[in-house]
């Protein structure tokens, strides 16, 4: 998924998608939206960035892009976001386990920014594990910036897929019936 | 002589009282024991009959958990199958009977969905709800528990988390000590859980409530060494 067209005018579009599921989660939209980090995407090559806010109450500024800049579009909730995943060429997301999840079966990059506000926090547990296992990029709202700057979208490995079998196995163990 | 006959039942009676207690108490523990030792041992269902099983849906990311391994046991074994959800979840149920329908149009079965049936349970405490508040409903979802326990009476439950499985875990757990019904308690931990069990994993695992609990994760399988590591189910 190497930058296409960087010698050219015209640049395909590559779409980088921000969404905060069903919460309020402000810090990531003001982080987002910062000139600093809708810069540095702009130099890895991405042309527009649309931001599902949720509940938050923080207006990112929009922006029709053209010459040097993003363009920049936002909406607070849609029944499916799953033609936004599928059109995105990264996702950054909350760490909730359906967008994560959602994200990495269509194969697109993902960076999860952990919301420090919430209280009982294991969220941030998957996807620390997942960050270890390079399925993904974990950040901060804070760190955002310096995590867009180093990554390297292509030594991410993808995930594999789900597999019932060795708890269906067990199951059946338990209960005498035979293997499958 | 009648004052001392008297005054020796008097005397009698607070013994025996006692006597009585501590051999009820001693009984009830032996059959505790008996169930929590018989509860780790696998079946030995030598006929191999299928197993009726309640299935407990628990929201969101744990509901499509958990169809994910539905998905895949033999539906003739695990037969009949009751779903249960939260009353104010109304996805769940809807997706459970997508997976049931799909089964039929796979096998033209018509038998297999005759015998499904979805519940809806309410939760004993909604998220924000006020403590004092949720002594009362929680009294109401324990009630509405036992009726449908008393009606379904599983040999088989699977459920994750959160909550809404726990009160049936534990009337299921009473019914095994109780010999009203004798049933297999099979638990999967949620695939957000890597370091710690949830409150309702920690609950089966910490009373020997659940016959087996699944992780996803090999580090929380070597910090509970009891549970069993299974991969990912997501």
């Amino acid at each position: 998924m190497g930058g296409t067209d960087d010698d050219g005018d015209v640049r395909s579009v590559k779409m980088v998608f921000v969404t905060v599921g069903t919460t309020c989660f402000d810090a990531l939209v003001k982080a987002v939206d910062t000139q600093q980090v809708k810069e540095e995407l702009f130099n890895k090559g991405y042309t527009h960035l649309l931001i599902q806010m949720g509940r938050g109450s923080f207006i990112p500024t929009k922006s029709a892009g053209g010459l040097g800049c993003l363009a920049v579009d936002y909406f607070t909730f849609s029944s499916s976001i799953a033609d936004n995943l599928k059109s995105a060429s990264l996702v950054i997301s909350h760490a909730g386990s359906g967008s994560i999840f959602e994200t990495l079966r269509l194969g697109k990059p993902l960076i999860v920014v952990v919301n420090e506000d919430l209280m009982d926090n294991h969220q941030s547990e998957l996807a620390e594990e997942l960050a270890e296992r390079k399925h993904l990029f974990c950040a901060h709202p804070q760190t955002l910036y310096s995590t867009i700057a180093n990554m390297n979208v292509d030594a991410l490995l993808p995930y594999p897929p789900a597999d019932a079998k060795p708890v269906a196995k067990l199951i059946n163990r338990f209960l005498g019936f035979p293997d499958d | 002589m009648q004052m001392e006959d008297s005054g020796f039942s008097m005397m009698m009676t607070p013994k025996l009282a006692i006597t009585c207690i501590v051999i009820t108490v001693i009984s009830i523990m032996i059959r505790l024991a008996y169930v929590i030792y018989q509860s780790s041992k696998p079946l030995k269902n030598l006929a191999q009959q299928p197993v009726s099983t309640l299935i407990v849906l628990g929201s969101g990311g744990h509901t499509a958990e958990m169809l994910n391994l539905v998905s895949i046991l033999k539906k003739e074994r695990f037969t009949p199958r009751f779903y249960v959800a939260a009353s104010t979840d109304n996805m769940s149920l809807q997706k459970s009977r997508v997976l049931e329908t799909s089964l039929v149009d796979q096998s033209d079965n018509e038998k297999v969905t005759k015998a499904t049936q979805f519940m809806q349970i309410y939760r004993s405490r909604e998220v924000g709800q006020s403590y004092l508040t949720s002594v009362s409903t929680t009294l109401i979802a324990i009630c509405h528990a036992l009726l449908l326990m008393i009606k379904i009476r599983p040999q088989v439950i699977i459920c994750n988390g959160p909550g809404t499985c726990i009160p049936l875990c534990i009337i299921a757990f009473l019914f095994k000590v109780a010999g009203i019904r004798w049933s297999s308690i099979f638990y999967v931990e949620s695939i957000a859980r890597v370091k710690r069990l949830s409150l309702s994993g920690l609950l089966l695992y910490k009373l020997r409530i659940a016959d087996q609990i699944f992780v996803q994760w090999p580090q929380l399988q070597s910090k509970y060494p009891q549970t069993h590591y299974v991969g990912c189910l997501m």
